[in-house]
């Protein structure tokens, strides 16, 4: 009887250390794979995306990134284009809204104008991302840059060529981007936070120049009248300031004036102009890299089970400084670059 | 009444907003410091060329009893559209070529429905403006922003360049209007023009070709688009067709209209478009140089162009006849 009793506790002793031998393997390759689960959160959904407009660098470069990531993993991207229209922009997200998509992704004109708008979409239910402005109501994600930091960047290189250790004049022309943007809103307060700290400097001119090429030229050109000893220029972005750049080089003063600004870091628009001298120091916010902190925004929020709105998170764009001493080959990007192999 | 007065004076509405320009002019001489430097006053019409360019090219249809809202969309289009030539590697000869053709097609357009489909100029132009701009970003350019290739930064120096000491964008400014002056008095269709702007029946009863006038008219207002265009890109080094979406063509307008050109046709002349740019001119430059805000500056220059036209109305009152006169 104990033989058998014990013969039988061994035995059932074997096939439960068996048993969760089974359990183990199976539990092994469920940790191992977290692939289908993956996958099936992502594919067929349908993620919207409302850019101020199609048109230009930044939007056509998150695109280029996010739509490799939609073709792979099977989700669809819906893309309307107000094409700098904020009424379109509002009819779009109403109507998207309406559409009940899995994720809204949102490019803000201004701080103001959808902002019951990114409200609405959390309370319908749909997660929401803003990207590179965001309007006063939080959202689950912000992936963009922080403007203030570009402000306080922009400003140091200007100290650091025009500050009072440097025996230049000191005077400083900052040309905006648009009053009601916040994006410019942060930027002026960053700069003039970080030029208050230097006495030698003075601010001579701070004007809105609507991010218009022409409109930039224009206030340069009649501030370089007014005081031709101008050290320096805070530009807000480089499609405005390929103007800037101009109204200095048509005065004389390229490689006299500095001129800071920033952008998205397309050759064209800032390699190619800082290699030819028109601006002095470039902050980069990589639009590439914005592409991929999209793609891993979007891949969080399909997979997410959260309620919209619950636990929102920053994704902001680490800034790069690109002068013509340190650029390299791989310091700008072209589109053709991130539809390849992007995001 | 002061304003009874006023009857006194029979000044035109060119003159009134010429003195209100030397008024603005002579106050900003005495606040600002700098204001009154020769390259001041160069800078200051040099950063209204381009506006005064288009604004006389306008001029043309508004006199003839017209009304051009495509000029600046087949301007953004034209010049975008030879920016990507260029950047493909296209000759500049080419290049340029293609977008004056570009250009001479949307004023035939325009001529043609205007002139022989009889559509209102207002209706026409405002969906062709639509329409140029619709089959350019479809069609021929994908971007907004559109740069001059680096190789070719050399063109941008002929606008940069002081030619006796004056700004090529002043001396265009200048060569065009005094063209567009010269066509309207001596050249037998200018001449037309006004008589069109006038009565468009009694032109054609006497013997006018008003139908080819007007297709005339709106070829000519779209190549000195062009030549508006072309200027806008070399100052900057780039082409942003987002203009097309900005208020520029009603500046445009605006310009035309506060010198005396009126918009039923017939009345007004190049010489007040040259005063109401300079007027706009002398604002933007003194506002800037006082580093005024961005709202300070448009509510300012909304508040002397409105001073200007109701000046006009108080001294030139409409009547029953100038009233009913045309209609837009």
């Amino acid at each position: 009887m104990a033989t058998h009793f014990s013969k039988g506790l061994a035995a059932a002793a074997v096939f439960s250390l068996a048993m969760s031998g089974v359990a183990n393997v199976a539990c092994a390759a469920e940790s191992e794979s977290p692939g289908p689960a993956y996958y099936e959160a992502l594919k067929g959904k349908k993620v919207g995306f409302v850019p101020i407009s199609m048109g230009f660098d930044l939007t056509q470069g998150w695109m280029a990134g996010m739509q490799r990531q939609a073709k792979e993993l099977g989700y669809e991207i819906i893309v309307r284009d107000p094409n700098w229209s904020v009424e379109s922009g509002i009819q779009a997200i109403n109507s998207l809204i309406a559409e009940k998509p899995d994720l809204l992704i949102i490019q803000n004109n201004d701080a103001r104008s959808y902002n019951r708008l990114v409200k609405k979409a959390l309370e319908s239910g749909i997660p929401t991302i803003q990207v590179q402005q965001r309007v006063q109501t939080v959202s689950d994600a912000y992936v963009g840059p922080d403007w203030y930091d570009i402000g306080k960047r922009t400003a140091g290189a200007l100290i650091a060529k025009c500050g009072g250790t440097t025996g230049k004049s000191g005077k400083v022309a900052i040309v905006q981007g648009a009053v009601a943007a916040p994006a410019s809103i942060l930027m002026l307060q960053g700069i003039e936070d970080t030029l208050k700290t230097d006495a030698k400097i003075q601010i001579v001119s701070s004007q809105a120049a609507d991010w218009d090429a022409t409109k930039a030229n224009t206030i340069t050109a009649t501030v370089l009248k007014q005081h031709p000893d101008l050290c320096g220029v805070a530009g807000f972005w480089d499609v405005a300031d390929v103007g800037t750049s101009s109204a200095i080089r048509e005065a004389g003063l390229q490689g006299k004036v500095t001129l800071a600004t920033s952008g998205g870091g397309k050759r064209d628009a800032s390699c190619e102009k800082i290699t030819a001298g028109d601006f002095t120091v470039y902050h980069s916010y990589n639009v590439a890299g914005q592409a991929r902190d999209l793609n891993s925004a979007i891949k969080m929020l399909l997979q997410s089970k959260l309620k919209p709105g619950s636990a929102p998170f920053a994704l902001l764009s680490p800034l790069t400084m690109i002068t013509k001493e340190n650029m390299k080959p791989t310091s700008c990007w072209m589109l053709d670059e991130i539809e390849q192999a992007g995001g | 009444m002061a304003a009874f007065n006023l009857h006194k004076f029979r000044a035109s509405q060119e003159q009134i907003v010429a003195l209100i320009a030397a008024m603005v002019f002579i106050a900003f001489a005495i606040r600002v410091p700098d204001f009154l430097s020769a390259s001041n006053i160069t800078a200051l019409i040099q950063n209204v060329s381009v506006l005064g360019i288009l604004a006389t090219g306008m001029a043309l249809s508004v006199l003839g009893r017209n009304i051009d809202l495509s000029m600046v969309a087949s301007m953004a289009v034209s010049v975008a559209w030879m920016l990507v030539l260029l950047n493909a590697g296209v000759p500049v000869g080419l290049a340029l070529l293609l977008a004056v053709a570009f250009s001479c097609a949307v004023g035939l357009i325009n001529g043609f429905l205007v002139a022989y489909v009889e559509v209102p100029a207002i209706f026409v132009t405002l969906a062709t403006a639509v329409a140029t701009y619709g089959f350019g970003k479809y069609c021929l350019v994908a971007s907004d922003v559109n740069y001059l290739p680096e190789n070719l930064k050399w063109l941008a120096a002929i606008a940069t360049a002081h030619p006796l000491g004056v700004p090529v964008p002043v001396l265009l400014f200048g060569l065009i209007s005094l063209a567009a002056y010269l066509f309207l008095r001596h050249i037998r269709e200018g001449r037309f023009i006004y008589a069109m702007g006038d009565s468009p029946l009694a032109a054609r009863t006497t013997g006018v070709s008003v139908r080819q006038l007007i297709v005339l008219q709106y070829v000519l207002s779209a190549l000195i688009a062009l030549v508006a265009g072309l200027l806008m890109t070399m100052l900057v080094v780039s082409m942003n067709t987002r203009i097309v979406s900005s208020t520029l063509v009603y500046d445009v307008i605006l310009v035309v209209v506060l010198g005396g050109v009126s918009l039923s046709g017939g009345r007004g002349g190049i010489k007040s478009v040259v005063v109401g740019t300079i007027l706009i001119g002398i604002l933007l430059n003194g506002m800037t140089m006082l580093n005024l805000t961005y709202t300070v500056q448009n509510v300012i220059k909304a508040l002397i162009l409105l001073v200007a036209l109701m000046l006009d109305s108080l001294i030139n009152p409409r009547d029953e006849q100038t009233a009913q006169q045309g209609d837009i």
